[in-house]
């Protein structure tokens, strides 16, 4: 039997399960940098001394594309359009699903939920319009 | 603090190898580089050694004595993995090591098979440059990696796909003499703009292509030049690095590499030069959107003014500051663990006069080499100054 060690960190399962259930956060550092789990040091300020705050309800697509060549595990998902979208203090990449690619605009308000992807059952971080 | 001469340089032509291995790979080019210096194997103090993917594309880990004993070489050799950027971290550790006085000799380079695997693997096997959590997750592969960026970038300050086109069509016109590059043929704008989609804005003509190679540079302190009367005319005079967040998303913004920026920097201050010495560069074209950032990046045009500098003419072989004289890695070819030193080698030729396209440098000293890992994520830059 396999003993886990935990303690407080939080994993990204643990931020995906949050973000299913609509609860999503996000990590702050006393600077007001935000950042996703798992982390133990601010990437933007070097800060360890992180909390949970609720990420934003809306973000807005900051910059995308539309994949037409996929990795072997997205082969049924393309052609499928990538985001990031920028939520306030913390950015997020993912999906956007809900619209017509071609229709897809920088600066477009998105929510952010969690899916699955049409090749395998794994999770996705997937956006649609606010 | 010693100096650092390229004694010699070899390279394998850039491609599909077929069923060559990859250990035969390195050893053929190693043994160029050997033949090129005039230096006997058993000078070699150590082999610094770039590779990304072998535990993939050939299941093979632990490649670095492998190289060694394929190479005939009976020295410590080690491995560096830095994505697209591990022959460039090669070369630099091996510069470094030189110039602590620990070695006099050090082979430096990489290789690289990646036709062994089909277009969906080699994509994944690219992506895990990138941020697995963040990034390959949620779908994000190398080449929609820099999609994202040439949109953020097009936001920024303009530019569109024919001002990408136009860098393709100079990086192939740049490759049709070289005996070692990928794609020894001209492409049209009209077919580089009518080429399929990849992930928007990104063509396929946007994109290095896969590629198999072994690039190998044998770096020696000017005192063992010297005592052992190598004619070495060239110099690597200036190294930095740099690095950033390796997700996208957690970078202050996407037009730009400041890992660029640090590495120029930290080159340009130990040359003792500015960008305005630098006569021309061979840069990180893994993307016709990456050579924009490259030049940028690197001092050699203002912010915004990369994107037209192809179509402008300013980077062509007769412009002003010639980018990617050998093809780039669009023309030339992307063996990623050898890229770096593949750069390496065609700045030494193309300084030393014996380059196919030398005639375009032909009184130049000064040609700089940028190679970056993943989304420039880390990048490695090279000063390199010809004895006229």
């Amino acid at each position: 039997m396999t003993h886990h060690i935990r303690d407080e960190a939080v994993t990204y399962d643990e931020w995906l399960d949050a973000i299913d259930a609509g609860e999503g956060f996000y990590l702050r550092s006393p600077e007001g940098h935000g950042s996703l789990p798992p982390r133990r040091v601010c990437p933007h300020s070097g800060s360890t001394d992180l909390s949970r705050e609720p990420l934003p309800e809306t973000g807005s697509i900051e910059t995308y594309t539309v994949v037409h060549v996929g990795a072997t595990k997205f082969d049924d998902d393309t052609p499928y359009v990538s985001a990031v979208a920028d939520f306030g203090p913390v950015a997020v990449t993912g999906i956007v699903r809900g619209v017509d690619p071609e229709s897809v605009a920088v600066g477009d308000e998105v929510g952010v939920t969690v899916e699955t992807r049409e090749t395998t059952d794994d999770r996705l971080v997937v956006f649609r319009p606010a | 603090m010693t100096s650092v001469r390229v004694a010699g340089v070899g390279l394998t032509p850039f491609g599909a190898h077929g069923d060559r291995a990859g250990r035969e790979l390195f050893a053929s080019a190693a043994l160029a580089a050997f033949e090129d210096a005039d230096v006997d194997r058993a000078a070699v103090d150590q082999l610094n050694y770039g590779n990304f993917m072998g535990a993939l594309a050939e299941e093979q880990g632990h490649q670095a004595p492998l190289m060694a004993e394929a190479a005939g070489l009976s020295c410590p050799a080690t491995r560096y993995e830095e994505a697209c950027a591990s022959a460039g971290v090669a070369v630099r550790e091996a510069v470094r090591t030189i110039r602590s006085g620990e070695a006099d000799v050090v082979l430096a380079g990489g290789m690289e098979r990646m036709t062994t695997l089909d277009t969906g693997r080699v994509t994944a096997a690219l992506a895990i440059a990138a941020d697995e959590l963040y990034e390959v997750r949620a779908g994000v592969t190398f080449p929609s990696a820099y999609a994202l960026m040439a949109r953020a970038y097009f936001e920024r300050f303009g530019g569109d796909r024919a001002d990408l086109a136009h860098i393709a069509v100079k990086n192939h016109a740049n490759a049709v003499d070289n005996e070692f590059a990928q794609y020894q043929t001209e492409i049209s704008l009209e077919k580089a703009l009518d080429s399929p989609p990849v992930a928007t804005p990104l063509h396929l003509y946007d994109a290095c292509p896969i590629t198999d190679g072994a690039s190998a540079v044998l770096l020696v302190s000017e005192e063992y030049a010297a005592t052992n009367d190598i004619e070495a005319p060239v110099s690597i005079t200036g190294s930095g690095q740099g690095g950033d967040n390796l997700a996208l998303q957690d970078r202050e913004q996407m037009a730009q590499t400041p890992a660029t920026e640090i590495a120029a920097a930290e080159a340009y201050d130990e040359a003792g030069i500015t960008a305005a010495d630098v006569d021309f560069a061979e840069v990180h074209d893994c993307f016709t959107i990456a050579e924009v950032l490259a030049i940028e990046g690197l001092g050699l045009f203002e912010p915004g003014e990369g994107i037209a500098a192809a179509r402008e003419g300013r980077t062509t072989a007769d412009g002003e500051t010639p980018i990617n004289l050998s093809g780039g890695l669009k023309a030339k070819g992307h063996p990623v663990g050898a890229t770096g030193g593949s750069q390496i080698a065609e700045i030494t030729r193309l300084l030393r006069g014996d380059h196919p396209n030398s005639d375009a440098v032909d009184d130049a000293t000064v040609g700089v080499a940028h190679n970056a890992g993943g989304t420039v994520a880390s990048a490695v830059v090279h000063v390199l100054e010809v004895d006229r």
